[in-house]
């Protein structure tokens, strides 16, 4: 780290993920060192930001089209300032004032971006595997998915592990409670995937009406598979005993569709909440993260939400250095030793 | 089309109709069977007879398919009433059902009228239409069902939907007794399934999809049992799929319930793990593969676990459930060539279905003897209020028969299909087991390598 100068300097250094990853689908396709060469270059790019130190043409001539069919915030404004401080052309896509309102199917609108030199689409799409739909379909232009469905959001949960080890050193044995709309949630699904690897235990807290059945199956016990080996709490003062991280998730009021098993937000934040009188239950250092966006009241007072215990402003500023080494791994790194 | 003859030498016929499971020679002339014997062909004859050696090879009464969606009328582009009948006899079925649910529905005499002459014209296979059991297929008012039949029906359904409504239930299975015709229901809460592609359990929870439980269809299973026991009709459960299904089924058959019901090739052979992307069942836990999310899995019911395979093997061995349909439902590509919610439910079944079967029995999880009987004997009992029962391989009769190869390897490419749909999942795929020959009515209607 001490040799390089300035992130343009980066390109001297032979930083590069797996040859596997082509896209990045989900979490569980990066090995343990492609996590590692993320995280090494994420502390690189976070500490020259932090300097002001942002702009590069490190991606100059690269075009990303980042294409959401489901509104965002964070992922789309970080990745699109990822890429403009990389120097890369970036464009905006959605339904509105495209042809996707004309009705174009997904494949065609990728199969343009793909024939308009497009190298690279992040996409976000209401549809589990709309990813890996497109990735079948396109051998040009690569993938990242920022978000599908309720199945993944690999990018948010490289920001989660990484937030964690801003305030850990070792991430091994530590205990992560997730609470909230598990079912809904591909943070979760992708946090599960992810801290598992790095070794933390991880449990989970929701009426079980939020939690997806299989997690309460077990009766066949698989001890490879991660989503067999969470646990569950329903009692949040229980689950949240000897934590170390707290990560409350929001409900998602838009998929629990108009017939619906869940009372009210009132009956759910007087249970599961994340507050001052809850959080006494974790370890007295325990973090609160969040991956956004936040129903301040409901799943987390707003006190814990803005206290010292939080880490969710942080989640956001390393939001943009995760995404800026990822855009320049992909587009970049690893093709240094081609 | 011309009356064949045809001698097979050496080959192991198996008749469920007339009980036969014997290696024999037979000899088919103008289309009719004339001799069934040993030995037929062991002197040098008619030199102009083409004989077939039919050493280590089956021979069948032609299959009957109670469940074939034909598209035609309304989606041409999908399958017409032609390419379907090609397909099915290529698949060695010499009998169809065609499903009601075309556009416009089956549920007026001048469709069905429709759909027999449109068969008609080309002497290949029969088809039957099953009409709808709501007008419109709408849930609401039952359809005329004696017209129906005396246009040719031979059992009702509003399949691709259930019939939700139970009382519409109750009324359909008590007027169509009088006509000794089934109710064939999907049986699928909606409510539960959520209309999802993929069944409810660990692999929903892998895609992040919402899933489709065997609840969803036990409990509409049982409600059917429950209103056949009381009220009586005969009940047909389509396309089982669920371990439960067959108990339910068990229990009501213990009880007296005119109840039949059938399973499919895909339900029997796949299971909800190969939309993981791996194109084959692992229980090691991996990254998805890049098939992932394959539409051309999503079918309704959804693919099962291999708890339910055994299940549904056990009932077809039983006797629980009484025939194997394929539930052919061709699709356009870009019905499919979209993300698994969009896609449309369905999975080409004709053409893979026997090939599918032989990789049962040479997993020896089902007995050859076991897939013919429920392929001919178990599908015409279903329906045999309305058709003659099937003379089987019996001399003097029109040869419907089809000649199977059990060993040698078929490679599935789509885009071979007869059938206008060329999507399947199991594209590329190499299994042992494939339909040689096709007679229907004496002429043949499929013959391997000249297609």
């Amino acid at each position: 780290m001490k040799n390089i100068k300035s992130i343009e300097s980066l390109s001297e250094h032979n930083y590069k993920l797996s040859n596997s990853v082509k896209n990045l689908l989900d979490i569980d396709q990066l090995e343990t060192n492609d996590l590692d060469t993320i995280f090494t270059l994420t502390e690189i790019i976070d500490s020259f930001l932090t300097n002001n130190d942002k702009k590069t043409s490190l991606l100059k001539g690269k075009t990303i089209v980042t294409l959401f069919y489901e509104s965002s915030t964070r992922t789309r404004v970080s990745f699109e300032e990822a890429g403009k401080l990389l120097g890369a052309d970036v464009i905006n896509m959605s339904g509105n004032g495209t042809s996707i309102d004309k009705g174009e199917s997904l494949l065609n609108t990728c199969l343009t971006l793909q024939s308009a030199h497009t190298d690279l689409i992040i996409v976000r799409h209401p549809h589990s595997g709309a990813p890996y739909f497109m990735s079948k379909h396109l051998s040009k232009t690569k993938i990242i998915n920022a978000g599908d469905g309720w199945h993944a959001h690999p990018t948010q949960a490289l920001i989660d592990l990484y937030t964690a080890k801003q305030s850990y050193d070792d991430l091994k044995g530590l205990k992560l409670v997730i609470v909230g709309d598990i079912l809904h949630s591909r943070v979760a699904r992708s946090d599960i995937l992810g801290f598992q690897k790095l070794g933390v235990n991880v449990s989970l807290c929701a009426p079980k009406s939020l939690l997806p059945t299989t997690l309460l199956d077990k009766s066949t016990s698989d001890a490879s598979d991660p989503y067999n080996t969470v646990s569950v709490e329903y009692d949040l003062e229980k689950a949240l005993d000897n934590a170390d991280i707290v990560m409350p998730l929001r409900i998602q009021q838009e998929r629990l569709g108009e017939v619906s098993g869940f009372p009210s937000l009132r009956e759910y934040s007087s249970r599961f909440q994340i507050n001052d009188k809850t959080l006494k239950f974790a370890k007295p250092n325990a973090i609160v993260m969040h991956p956004g966006p936040m129903n301040e009241g409901v799943e987390i007072s707003s006190e814990i939400a803005h206290s010292d215990r939080s880490q969710i402003e942080n989640q956001v500023r390393y939001g943009v250095a995760i995404r800026m080494s990822l855009l320049y791994l992909m587009l970049i790194g690893g093709d240094f030793n081609d | 089309m011309t009356k064949s003859s045809i001698g097979i030498k050496n080959v192991r016929i198996i008749d469920p109709y007339n009980n036969i499971d014997n290696v024999l020679d037979i000899l088919i002339e103008n289309g009719k069977i004339t001799n069934i014997a040993e030995g037929i062909f062991s002197q040098s004859g008619n030199s102009n007879l083409v004989v077939i050696d039919g050493t280590d090879k089956i021979l069948s009464p032609g299959f009957i398919d109670l469940h074939t969606h034909l598209r035609d009328p309304g989606e041409e582009h999908k399958e017409t009433i032609e390419t379907g009948m090609r397909a099915a006899a290529k698949g060695g079925f010499t009998t169809i059902c065609s499903m009601p649910n075309t556009n416009p529905p089956v549920d007026n005499s001048t469709t069905v009228k429709y759909i027999l002459d449109e068969s008609n014209k080309f002497e290949l296979i029969q088809v039957l239409p099953i009409g709808c059991v709501t007008k419109g297929r709408k849930g609401m008012q039952i359809s005329e069902m004696w017209d129906l039949k005396n246009a040719g029906c031979v059992g009702f359904s509003d399949d691709g939907d259930p019939i939700y409504n139970s009382e519409i239930m109750q009324t359909a299975l008590q007027y169509s007794e009088h006509l000794g015709l089934p109710v064939i229901n999907h049986c699928e809460d909606t409510q539960l399934s959520k209309h999802s592609a993929v069944n409810e359990g660990k692999i929903s929870n892998r895609l992040g999809l919402s899933g489709w439980p065997n609840q969803a269809e036990d409990i509409m299973i049982a409600r059917d049992i429950e209103l056949a026991k009381k009220y009586g009709g005969h009940l047909h459960i389509a396309h089982a799929s669920t371990s439960r299904s067959v108990e339910l089924i068990n229990d009501a058959k213990n009880l007296g319930v005119n109840i039949t019901a059938e399973v499919t090739p895909h339900h029997l052979t796949m299971t909800d793990s190969w939309l993981l992307g791996h194109q084959k069942d692992t229980d090691v836990f991996a990254s998805l593969g890049s098939e992932a999310y394959d539409s051309n899995l999503k079918v309704n019911p959804p693919l099962r676990t291999k708890t339910d395979i055994y299940s549904l093997l056990t009932g077809l061995k039983e006797g629980i459930i009484d025939a194997i349909a394929t539930d052919h439902a061709p699709h356009a590509l870009q019905d499919k060539i979209t993300t698994l919610d969009d896609a449309a439910y369905g999975i080409n079944g004709l053409e893979t279905a026997f090939t599918l079967l032989a990789s049962l029995y040479h997993q020896n999880m089902l007995d050859i003897v076991d897939i013919i009987n429920r392929l001919t004997l178990g599908a015409a009992n279903v329906i045999s209020n309305s058709i003659e029962r099937p003379k089987g391989i019996k001399k003097g009769e029109l040869a419907d028969i089809v000649l199977l190869d059990l060993n040698s390897d078929f490679t599935i490419i789509g885009k071979d299909f007869i059938s206008k749909s060329k999507l399947t999942p199991l594209e590329g795929m190499t299994l042992k087991g494939k339909v040689i020959l096709t007679l229907a009515k004496g002429s043949i209607v499929y013959e391997e390598n000249n297609n």
